[in-house]
């Protein structure tokens, strides 16, 4: 315990501390001599690329990629064009830029996901030098070509290229630039000799570092804090120009003694730092500047890469990586030798404790006297977090339990938070896992990341194991690591179809917020298609199966999986889809077999499409709709003789149909239709379209009586039909003659009651008792009573014998006056 | 007659907020489209969009002019159209012709089509093809479930009928999926299923998915039992002439939408009047479950009731004046309002229907009901034809005729459609294709002639006995689906007994005791027997389809609780006001409250008309 503040080392009123993470696990032949190399922030990857200038077509460099800790990842000769630049994006693929503006993409495993180029003129001036930046959009890239121009793209998932203007006076190469994000506007600041520039999309401005000594001839090295907030620069007198990144403001200037520029130069700081740094490199130095003019230097064996973090810089080397970072306040203030902080106080008495002494009484009452105890456990929370020993983190925290026991209201959450959370950080700190993540950057990082981060790594039990312990939303956490699981092991080629997807359904199962569609779409891309069917079985939203079928030209089954789901849009899609893929023949086939999908597409025909609709009756030889379709054309056309054309071919198709009902009654339409017209040029009729009935009563009721009748022959009308008619308009022009003359023609197949109705109906009671003896005698009560012969009728009913009859004729009676 | 509800039925739960959401919502979707807006609305949206919003909260969110969507050319000056349309392929056309018109004439606007309650992928493909998908934004309103009355909520999709069951188009379904989940969302969890019917089935299985993929809450049930049932199982009740107060208004003056405009014969005066015909209106909900053989004699009965209420006025002091004024009056004279709209309403009705033929017309349908005389009621259809009285009435004869002697003879169904044809002209053709493609009008298959003999038979006896015989015959071979349907669940009560429509014995008063009403015998039957069994012959006889599902989601079993004896019963195809009325007795009967939700208030005509093509 004693130990720890032995590599401490102070700077202005701070320690520096320099902390082993790894024993590196690779082994590389030449160190990192001659290498480009990119490792990520946040404990990311290291791409490695060996002697990449060597040009002579038999030795192709290597590159390699590497876990944080040093496992091989991937490693193959590069046989592309020379790079000049290695980077990785923030979902942790790496970007190979090449001297002709061409960018590579490759995946954690160094397999080829996509390129996209800088532009064309790039092909010609080649790009000098080129970086890689992060920024709230995302990963871009910025580069300078050999015409000295700039060109950046902000987000490379979202390619828009913008040439920055051109710098006066530029030739070749600037002698040291950055990238800034600032104001939500990515620029570039550039130094030229002595003079400054700042680049954005529109204008080129020179600036000036307040109060850079005057006699600096040259800015050499210039470094951006990973906040975008402050600036370093590095000028040829050997001094450390630092201020804030809008150069308003100096912070402070050192004069490092150093003449030659650094090789790597990087901000050290933490979030709520008090002393924060800048670390040069050179060769054999390792050397940090605090912004308190203060200095530390650590001597450099080997070669080394500096990695800026958001709370310290790590430094890699070929045998092992340390993490350089200002020591959290909270340590400090524990740790520090004489500290009388709660928190050391507490440390302190648990310790006492622990050796049984009744000294720990004595410490717990001093802090519980200045009631500091809620303070004390606190900060041994907080600290433990801050620290990368496994023994120090136990330490604290049991320290920090102990305090706990002496307060009443004390929220055990941070405890317990910080507790599960270095569970998780140790675990993926393990060097088989090479996550090197301090506190600070998980919080930033947030669970999903890290989940995110494994399941790229494809460490799928862990990243579950996580979730689980961590009791992270199915939906967010392991349902989203089963669904990477699944995708990647859809690609394994060596498992068979079935074997796969039993695997894959056994882990899935029922989760929540897994698409089987999904992990079929990824089978699909593998050219797996019998596997992505036999995955969709399980999906069960058809809306989701049915696009991808489609995709995979799987119509029919997809036809049939969307009339399942019952949702017609769904087999619309796939009607409308499969229309414009088939020929029709075909088309009409594969409707035949589904008659929802048929039904659909013929209502949406009939008010669209009326020739399909005529084709596709035709296909399946339904002449019975085939002619009642011609019926219905039959409406709209105008002329007569193309009408009648129709009908007839409405009449072929009944025949085919064998309904001689509805070719019989067409038939007689058409002659209809030809007697109408005839009438119509003879007379001015106006009987065009009328129904047969409507027809003979607009004879009768012009008089036309011969043409009445022979309508009444010709279609066979029924007598009782005939009888009627004629009664009704006989009766409606008053023709009384006329009418006694017609029911004398022959006896009435209606009887002579209506005639009695129609005489009254028309007031007229004299026509109508002529034929109230005719009645015969079951309704003569009726007509007698219609014609309002009281007597009459009740002498029938007494002569019918009838009680019924008689009682109808009481009803209507007067009430007897008198008695 | 005294209506006296048994005391522990439960109470209907709140349907307004139906409303307010549907309000909400589009209000939301009208402020999608900011600034000044002509809004075109569909015919047949005007009137449920005036049950959710008047004009004045239509102007508080920019809507400058509102137009009937009439397929012309549009006249608005707005630069910004909405429109507010049906998912119909027709409208979407018309929306179409009007944005090229602006178009080709250089104008530029804006235009959002909103379609309710849901759009189809039919919709988007006409305006690709036209061309303008991408001038057009569309969004969906939801607004599935228009609550008519504290016990009705309707769909207003009348075309769900002919869609679902002549087209074989399923389009609907997932709408009726979608407004079953919405009632489900706010009234349920639904801890008892019951249906029969395809389209039921389907239906369920939509809003079974929906409610899978949407999340769930435990809440308490309003709303526990539910009853699906597809209009086809059931088309006799619906063709059948309504004679309870609410079905006749309707059959007569057609409400719309539970509004009815009564014609100058019925105010009396020479201006028609719309009156809402719902609970709210007292005199009205006391009539219109009624037999209209009653409805006279209880409006006169109020009508010195009412005389004696203000006759109270004699007598009084300054006071009491003043109280009587400010308290009582305005209700006074507000139902005294409605009461000589009613009797106006009913005179006018008397006048229709109390006529001889309307008589012969109830005559003939009871007999197809009860199954004797059926030449007679053949010739008397024919009669009807030919002497052309009503081409809707005719038809639905024609109908009845068919499903209650399971088709006509060969040489009837020739003869009687060739007469139909010539009275009504040959383009009927069409619609007796669409009546036998649904089933409603059919011709006899081989091997079922024995009606014929019982009706030569009935002929013979021309008595009671007849009804007997027919018995006898029936039971020997295989007959109509009606008949052993109404045997088996004996819809016909016995003819012989009196039937006192005064007082109400079962649900058939709603027919004068003539038949009662298949849909509403099966609802009965299956809620008594909670579930399907027993019924196995009857399922048979309708095809099957049907389902019972019981449990889910940790619901309330307890079948004494509120929520299970409130029922949902949802028609898809339509439902008759007859049949609510039916429903509402057996509601009262049984201390159950029935809600029903239907895609659309139908009647015979209603029915009929559906059947016709009409080719423009």
């Amino acid at each position: 315990m004693a130990f720890i503040t032995a590599n401490w080392n102070p700077l202005g009123e701070a320690f520096y501390r320099k902390t082993e993470l790894y024993e590196m696990c690779w082994n590389l032949r030449d160190g990192l001599r001659d290498c480009l190399v990119a490792a990520a922030p946040y404990g990311g990857p290291i791409a490695l690329l060996r002697e990449p200038h060597r040009r002579s077509p038999s030795s192709r460099p290597q590159l390699e990629i590497y876990s944080a800790s040093g496992n091989s990842l991937a490693s193959f000769p590069w046989k592309s064009g020379p790079v000049v630049q290695l980077g990785w994006t923030v979902n942790d693929e790496l970007l190979c830029i090449q001297e002709d503006g061409t960018v590579l993409i490759y995946d954690l495993f160094g397999s080829f996901k996509r390129h996209f180029s800088m532009g064309q003129e790039v092909v010609q001036s080649q790009v000098l030098e080129a970086k890689v930046f992060h920024s709230p959009y995302g990963t871009g890239v910025a580069i300078v070509t050999g015409s000295s121009r700039f060109t950046l793209a902000t987000n490379i998932d979202d390619l828009k290229l913008r040439r920055l203007p051109e710098v006066p006076g530029l030739q070749g190469a600037p002698s040291c630039w950055a990238v800034l994000t600032q104001d939500r506007q990515t620029k570039v600041l550039l130094a030229n000799g002595a003079d400054l520039f700042i680049l954005d999309n529109t204008s080129c401005t020179a600036v000036s570092p307040p109060g850079l000594s005057p006699q600096v001839s040259s800015i050499v090295h210039m470094s951006v804090s990973f906040s975008y907030k402050y600036l370093a620069l590095f000028t040829d007198t050997g001094h450390l120009w630092t201020g804030s990144a809008h150069l308003q403001d100096k912070l402070s200037e050192v004069d490092t003694k150093i003449r030659n520029p650094p090789k790597q130069m990087v901000w050290c700081r933490r979030p709520k730092s008090q002393q924060p740094s800048v670390v040069l490199m050179w060769d054999r130095l390792l050397l940090v500047a605090g912004v308190c003019n203060d200095i530390i230097q650590f001597p450099v064996e080997e070669q080394c890469v500096c990695v800026g973090e958001l709370d310290g810089v790590r430094v890699v080397s070929s045998s092992r990586q340390e993490l350089l970072q200002e020591v959290p306040l909270v340590c400090q203030e524990i740790f520090k030798i004489a500290s009388m902080a709660p928190g050391a106080l507490l440390l302190e008495a648990h310790r006492e404790y622990e050796k049984c002494s009744q000294k720990a009484d004595e410490y717990l009452r001093e802090i519980k006297e200045q009631s500091m105890l809620g303070e004390a456990v606190r900060q041994c929370v907080e600290a433990a977090g801050h620290e990368y020993d496994i023994q120090t983190q136990k330490t604290l925290l049991r320290a920090a339990s102990f305090g706990k026991c002496f307060l009443t209201d004390f929220s055990p959450d941070s405890f317990v938070a910080t507790c599960r959370e270095l569970r998780v950080l140790n675990a993926v700190r393990e060097a088989g896992v090479g996550l090197p993540l301090t506190h600070s950057q998980f919080k930033q990082m947030t669970v999903q990341v890290l989940i995110d981060r494994l399941v790229y790594r494809q460490f799928y039990p862990l990243a579950i194991e996580i979730c689980r312990y961590l009791k992270t939303p199915d939906y967010q956490g392991v349902s989203r690591v089963l669904k990477h699981w699944a995708s990647c092991k859809v690609q394994q080629k060596d498992l068979s179809d079935e074997a796969i997807a039993r695997a894959v359904c056994l882990k899935v199962g029922d989760s929540a917020g897994v698409s089987y569609s999904h992990i079929a779409a990824k089978a699909y891309e593998c050219g797996r298609t019998e596997l992505a069917i036999k995955l969709l079985d399980y999906e069960a939203r058809s809306g989701e199966q049915v696009p991808l079928l489609l995709k995979m030209k799987r119509s029919q089954l997809a036809l049939s999986k969307a009339v399942e789901s019952g949702d017609t849009d769904l087999v619309y899609t796939v009607v409308t889809y499969l229309k414009n893929e088939m020929n029709r023949g075909d088309f009409f086939m594969t409707l035949r077999n589904q008659p929802v999908a048929l039904s659909l597409y013929r209502q949406f025909c009939k008010l669209q499409e009326q020739d399909t609709l005529k084709d596709l009756y035709n296909q399946d030889d339904d002449h019975q709709e085939l002619a009642n379709y011609y019926v219905t054309a039959s409406y709209r056309e105008k002329r007569l003789e193309s009408r009648l054309s129709v009908l007839q071919s409405a009449v072929d198709e009944y025949n085919k149909a064998k309904n001689e009902f509805a070719a019989k009654a067409t038939e007689d339409e058409m002659r209809l239709l030809r007697f109408q017209r005839k009438l119509d040029d003879e007379k001015g009729a106006g009987l065009l379209g009328l129904s047969l009935q409507a027809t003979m009563e607009a004879l009768l009721a012009l008089g036309l009586h011969k043409q009445a009748e022979q309508l009444y022959r010709d279609f066979r009308v029924p007598d009782k039909r005939y009888w009627w008619l004629k009664l009704k308009s006989l009766a409606e022009k008053e023709e009384w003659e006329e009418l006694e003359k017609f029911s004398k023609s022959k006896k009435s197949p209606i009887g002579y009651l209506p005639f009695v109705e129609v005489c009254m109906k028309r007031h007229n009671k004299h026509e109508a008792k002529k034929y109230v003896s005719k009645v015969p005698p079951e309704q003569k009560v009726k007509a007698h009573l219609a014609v309002g012969d009281l007597e009459g009728a009740a002498d029938a009913a007494i002569e019918r014998r009838s009680e019924a009859e008689m009682g109808r004729c009481l009803l209507v009676a007067p009430p007897p006056t008198g008695c | 007659m005294a209506h006296s509800a048994r005391r522990d039925s439960p109470e209907l739960p709140d349907f307004s907020v139906l409303k307010r959401l549907a309000r909400d919502q589009l209000i939301y979707l009208l402020e999608q489209l900011p600034g000044k807006k002509d809004l075109f609305i569909e015919a047949d949206l005007m009137s449920p969009l005036d049950r959710i919003a008047n004009v004045s909260t239509l102007k508080q969110h920019e809507v400058d002019k509102l137009y009937k969507v009439e397929y012309k050319p549009v006249v608005s000056t707005s630069d910004q159209l909405c429109f507010l349309i049906r998912p119909r392929i027709q409208t979407v056309k018309w929306v179409c012709d009007v944005v090229n018109a602006d178009k080709a004439a250089g104008k530029f606007k804006r235009y959002k089509i909103i379609f309710t309650p849901q759009k189809f992928y039919a919709c988007e493909t006409v305006l690709e093809e036209q061309g303008i998908f991408g001038d057009v934004s569309t969004d969906e309103w939801a607004f599935y479930l228009l609550p008519l009355d504290e016990d009705i909520i309707n769909l207003e999709l009348p075309e769900f009928f002919r869609d679902n069951f002549l087209e074989g188009d399923q389009r609907w379904v997932r709408t009726g999926g979608s407004a079953l989940h919405l009632f489900h969302s706010i009234y349920g969890p639904f801890s008892k299923v019951y249906g029969i019917g395809r389209c039921s089935k389907m239906v369920y299985e939509s809003w079974r998915e929906q409610v899978k993929e949407g999340e769930q809450k435990a809440r308490q049930a309003e709303v526990g039992t539910v009853f699906l049932i597809d209009r086809d199982v059931d088309f006799v009740t619906p063709l059948c002439s309504q004679v309870v107060y609410e079905g006749l208004v309707d059959d007569i003056f057609r409400i719309k939408c539970g509004c009815v405009e009564f014609g100058p014969d019925v105010t009396s005066s020479d201006k028609s009047i719309k009156v809402m015909l719902n609970s709210q209106d007292k005199v009205f909900n006391e009539i219109r479950n009624e037999h209209f053989s009653n409805v006279f004699g209880f409006l006169s009965q109020k009508a010195r009731n009412l005389q004696t209420a203000y006759d109270k006025r004699r007598g009084m002091d300054i006071k009491q004046m003043k109280t009587f004024v400010s308290e009582e009056l305005k209700g006074l004279k507000q139902e005294h309002r409605l009461l000589s709209l009613h009797i106006g309403a009913s005179e006018s009705m008397m006048k229709k229907k109390t006529k001889q033929d309307f008589q012969e017309l109830l005559k003939t349908e009871h007999s197809l009901l009860e199954g004797f005389e059926i030449r007679e009621c053949i010739s008397f259809i024919e009669e009807h034809i030919n002497r052309q009285v009503s081409m809707i009435e005719s038809l639905r004869l024609l109908c009845l005729l068919s499903l209650t002697e399971n088709g006509l003879l060969p040489k009837d169904y020739r003869s009687l459609k060739a007469q139909y044809l010539q009275s009504y002209g040959v383009d009927h053709l069409l619609t007796f294709a669409n009546l036998k493609q649904l089933g409603l009008l059919v011709e006899q298959q081989p091997g079922e002639t024995l009606t014929v003999m019982e009706s030569k038979m009935g002929k013979l006896v021309n008595d009671k006995t007849a009804g007997k015989l027919t018995d006898a015959f029936s039971s020997l071979a295989k007959k109509s689906n009606f008949r052993a349907l109404s045997r088996r669940l004996s819809l016909v009560p016995k003819s012989d007994e009196e039937y006192d429509l005064r007082v109400p014995r079962d649900m058939a008063y709603i027919f004068s005791g003539a038949y009662i009403p298949l849909s509403c015998k099966l609802i009965e039957q299956v809620l008594e027997r909670d579930g399907w069994t027993g019924l196995e012959e009857v399922t048979r006889l309708l095809n099957g389809h049907e389902f019972a599902v019981t449990g889910s989601n940790g619901a309330d079993l307890r079948p004494q609780s509120d929520a299970q004896r409130i029922i949902l019963v949802m028609f898809l195809g339509g439902c008759t006001f007859s049949e609510i009325s039916a429903l509402r007795f057996l509601g009262r009967e049984r201390g159950y409250k029935f809600i029903v939700l239907t895609t659309a208030i139908t009647n015979s005509a209603r029915l009929i008309e559906a059947m016709l093509d009409n080719h423009v």
